[in-house]
């Protein structure tokens, strides 16, 4: 750690980037232990079948095996999920996709694992799959769960929007489709894991939630929750991936038949894909309407997710995108129909965005339809209808906190690329057309009502005299560790060498809910001021008496001690942390979000993860660049405007704008999980394309500072809003340049040239 | 079979079989777990070493392969406790999100600058393109490269 002052503000390097550029940070996959096994799962690899038998014999007869586990060896429940508990540990009597685990083998190294894998002999009884969420819901579909395949239905309701089309100048009507997106951390899904003397079970393990991990195993495993720990260093990548049980269980329940010794479980990389969780697919279809003026007076639309076997956290992400379906915009009458189906292809989950990605490209790609119609700028469209404080949102919700899409639409108004775009688009050279594309839009931020979204942070003065902060949530690259130690640097006056953080700890830390859905710094940070101000409290109190003054007054906390200005007089933290009791040494703090306090009347359907109150905004434009011959899209500049209350660290602010930007184009030109009968094509990198660092341009990142009276130094989340944008700017640019409209995702260099505009339907 | 090579200027020697795969020599039997396995097929980069300098992807070579080479993996580019300036570049320049693709691309940038010490950005986004990372829309690398870049330019011409 650097004697740097530790501030919030600044753009201080991140306190972990030293032991990250060295190697020495040990992620999950770095921790091993002697006498390791090493643990894993065969996979059904038929999207949907009965499980006649499955032969282990082979397998277990093969030397270096120590095990092979069936669901007959699962002690509990057997069943897995962070709200429905659909999901099983292993599966006993049926699959649902191609993922699905069976079988549990574990061995002493890798090779004679994947041999034995090989070996085991699953009978399975084909049956008739659901690939397509609209098939789902025919009534002589076959049934993905014995309770039908509609996981979930829901609407939002503000006024009459119906009867209010008939209301409007006009009205237009539109459909879109986005497919599945892969997380593509680069650590893939892996834990070590070990049964301590006594039967406790330590995991360390790259995870989003480690204190929900608890109950996930607890339950599935018939464990007591205080028999597991969890323990969550820095992950290689989340994304929202990582948040709900990926090996936990697997691992826990080999941890069990592992005879003491430490079992280590690692998803290879098509392992990954095919097990894992991804961005819900999502069928759109939408009616907005709006008065001569532009402003919008009704819109009527309806999402199907796809949500693949389990219910993992779809419906939660089907709310939040039914949340956001009207965009950022204040319409009187809306209707937003809302279907969660499942289905025999890959498990859809949490990813940044949440669901607000997808609804995000339909509402925008109206928004721009709705311009051309009337005749008015894009920007102008988005500006006369933009939500202010106060105003009423798509989902009935008043908006008492910082609200600054007008001020983001502003700054994207008036910066150069916005001023200049017609004389950009009118010197592309031969064979090119160029278009700019704009969006709006914004993301919720915490679990919203039904359940406290509610943080413990821990601050400790060291024996030593070091303070170390305790973290609850995992910091999955996005930085909020280095938030928490500019947050107690500034509250408590420290350098970097005087400031430690302990990533997640579940014997150590208190439980402070996931890192997700834009509340990590929020919320934690929240908790942690406030133990930050009682630990300063104790500290300068417990130096009172130590100089033996009359009263605190006049005490100052600086770098590595307390000091009495008056009389100069000091006390350094080595002496009050040898000196102090334990309890005297640590502050505990707890912070709770505050809830919508509207009685929103529709959408009861949800009980927990809506309506949300608190929203980050983003205003992004794009200048794309179409090559006639090849079809190929060319992203040439890139602006995004972002409202996130204030800002704690101006270079981690970009980190985060710039990285979802890249998620987010990945998602608008190139990424789509390809499956065929449920199985996907291209699990791999391969196949798989993510952008790479010749695809994503300089980007520019503006920041439009609001105050948000509730955040820890008036901050808001800002990870998640980012990605929600370059779909629907990409699209908006695409048509700007070729005239048409391309309603599926991604806009590949074959759907430019098979829309009509492009050159497969003129030449 | 016993291989041996110059690993982070030491001599090293190991007794694997002859195709085991590079990587996991490094990760498992030498515990150096800087270098990264993301992929396993040569699509990430997170396993990129230097081998006699240049740029390789470990989990594409075999132990054997190894043999009388000078192997650099991340811990051994810091000479006498000082970082790099490419290391300090990506530190000072934010660089640096969830660290995993770091390791690879720290090395690939460092192989980059010893072939052209004075790079375009959009040469150092060739440079870097075998490198995947999912956290920082690579401007903040690019960045870092560029300030090394720089850096390591003023040092020389001293």
């Amino acid at each position: 750690m650097t004697t740097r002052m530790i501030e919030v503000g600044y753009p201080v390097p991140r306190f972990d980037a030293r032991a990250k550029v060295t190697g020495e940070e040990k992620f999950a996959i770095d921790y091993s232990r002697e006498g390791m096994l090493w643990a894993g799962a065969r996979r059904a690899g038929l999207a949907h079948g009965v499980i006649r038998s499955i032969d282990i014999s082979q397998a277990a007869a093969l030397p270096g095996v120590y095990a092979v586990l069936t669901r007959r060896d699962v002690p509990g429940t057997n069943r897995q999920g962070i709200i429905l508990k659909d999901q099983p540990v292993l599966a006993g009597r049926k699959v649902r996709h191609c993922g699905d685990p069976v079988a549990l083998v574990l061995a002493e190294d890798r090779d004679v694992l994947e041999k034995a894998l090989g070996l085991i002999a699953v009978d399975l009884e084909p049956l008739e799959g659901v690939f397509d969420p609209e098939d789902g819901l025919r009534p002589d579909a076959p049934l993905v769960h014995e309770s039908g395949n509609l996981l979930h239905k829901a609407v939002i309701k503000v006024g009459d929007a119906r009867k209010a089309l008939g209301e409007c100048d006009v009205v237009i009507e539109d459909s879109f489709e986005v497919p599945a997106q892969e997380h593509a951390f680069l650590e893939t899904e892996n834990g070590l894991a070990w049964q301590e003397e006594g039967g406790r079970i330590t995991m360390v393990v790259s995870t989003q939630a480690p204190f929900r991990d608890r109950f996930e195993i607890a339950h599935a495993l018939g464990l007591d929750v205080e028999a597991i720990r969890v323990v969550s260093p820095c992950l290689g990548g989340g994304f929202g991936g990582k948040d709900g049980a990926t090996v936990q269980c697997l691992l826990a329940l080999a941890a069990l038949r592992a005879g003491g010794r430490p079992v280590r479980m690692l998803w290879r990389r098509e392992e990954s894909f095919s097990a894992g969780y991804k961005r819900h697919p999502v069928r759109m279809r939408y009616r907005v309407g709006a008065m001569r003026d532009g402003a919008l007076h009704s819109i009527d639309c309806r999402l199907i997710y796809d949500t693949g076997p389990y219910a993992h956290l779809g419906v939660e992400v089907m709310a939040l995108g039914m949340e956001h379906a009207c965009g950022p915009y204040r319409v009187p009458n809306t209707l937003v129909e809302g279907l969660c189906v499942y289905t025999n292809n890959p498990i859809s989950g949490a990813m940044r965005g949440f669901g607000v990605c997808q609804a995000s490209f339909g509402i925008e790609s109206m928004m721009d339809q709705l311009a051309s119609k009337l005749g008015m700028s894009r920007l102008d469209i988005r500006l006369k209808n933009a939500l202010r404080r106060g105003d009423r949102n798509g989902a009935g919700v008043t908006l008492v906190h910082s609200t600054g899409i007008v001020p983001c639409l502003e700054a994207l108004g008036g910066h150069r690329l916005w001023k200049q775009s017609a004389k950009w688009k009118s010197e592309a050279g031969p064979y090119k057309k160029r278009g700019v594309g704009i969006a709006a839009v914004s993301n919720a931020i915490g679990y919203g009502r039904g359940l406290p979204d509610s943080a413990i942070a821990r601050v400790d003065l060291t024996k030593e005299g070091k303070i170390r902060i305790y973290s609850s949530v995992a910091d999955m690259g996005q930085g909020n560790s280095n938030a928490f130690v500019q947050i107690a640097g500034q509250i408590l006056r420290q350098d970097g060498s005087r400031l430690e953080i302990i990533q997640p700890d579940t014997d150590l830390a208190h439980p402070s809910g996931s890192s997700s859905a834009g509340r990590t710094t929020y919320t934690y940070g929240n908790a942690l001021i406030k133990a930050c101000e009682d630990l300063r409290e104790k500290l300068v109190h417990r130096a009172t008496l130590l100089l033996m003054l009359d009263e605190p007054a006049g005490l100052v906390l600086l770098p590595g001690k307390v000091k009495h200005l008056p009389s100069g007089e000091e006390v350094p933290f080595e002496l009050l942390g040898r000196v102090l009791s334990e309890t005297d040494r640590i502050a505990v703090k707890e912070f709770v979000m505050p809830v919508a306090q509207d009685n929103v009347d529709s959408a009861k359907e949800f009980k927990l993860g809506f309506p949300h109150v608190l929203f980050s905004y983003a205003a992004h434009l794009v200048y794309v660049e179409i090559d006639e011959l090849t079809g190929k899209i060319d992203v040439k500049e890139y602006l995004a405007v972002t409202e996130g209350g204030r800002v704690i660290n101006p270079a981690s602010f970009d980190q985060q704008v710039h990285g979802a930007i890249a998620q987010g184009l990945g998602y608008g030109l190139m990424e789509e999980v390809l499956t065929e009968r449920g199985k996907i094509l291209n699990p791999d990198f391969t196949n798989y394309i993510i952008p790479t660092s010749l695809d994503i341009p300089d980007i520019t990142s503006v920041c439009v500072e609001t105050e948000e009276s509730t955040g820890p130094f008036g901050m808001k989340g800002i990870g998640e809003v980012g990605t929600n944008a370059p779909l629907p700017a990409i699209a908006g640019g695409v048509e700007d340049a070729l005239g048409r409209r391309i309603r599926r995702s991604p806009l590949t260099a074959a759907s430019v040239l098979a829309a009509p505009g492009g050159k497969g339907a003129t030449g | 079979m016993k291989i041996s090579f110059y690993l982070n200027g030491k001599d090293t020697c190991v007794d694997v079989p002859a195709d085991r795969k590079l990587v996991s020599v490094l990760r498992e039997d030498l515990e150096l777990t800087g270098t990264k396995e993301g992929c396993g097929a040569g699509e990430c980069g997170a396993c990129t070493i230097l081998v006699d300098g240049h740029v390789r992807l470990s989990c594409l070579m075999t132990a054997a392969q190894a043999q009388g080479r000078r192997i650099t993996t991340i811990e051994g580019l810091a000479e006498n406790g000082k970082v790099h300036p490419v290391q300090e570049a990506f530190i000072e320049n934010g660089a640096v999100q969830c660290g995993f693709c770091t390791p690879g691309m720290v090395l690939a940038a460092v192989d980059l600058l010893d072939r052209n010490p004075d790079p375009t950005r959009e040469q150092i986004r060739e440079g870097l393109s075998g490198n995947l990372c999912r956290c920082s829309g690579y401007v903040k690398i690019v960045d870092a490269v560029e300030a090394a870049a720089g850096k390591i330019g003023r040092g020389k011409s001293r």
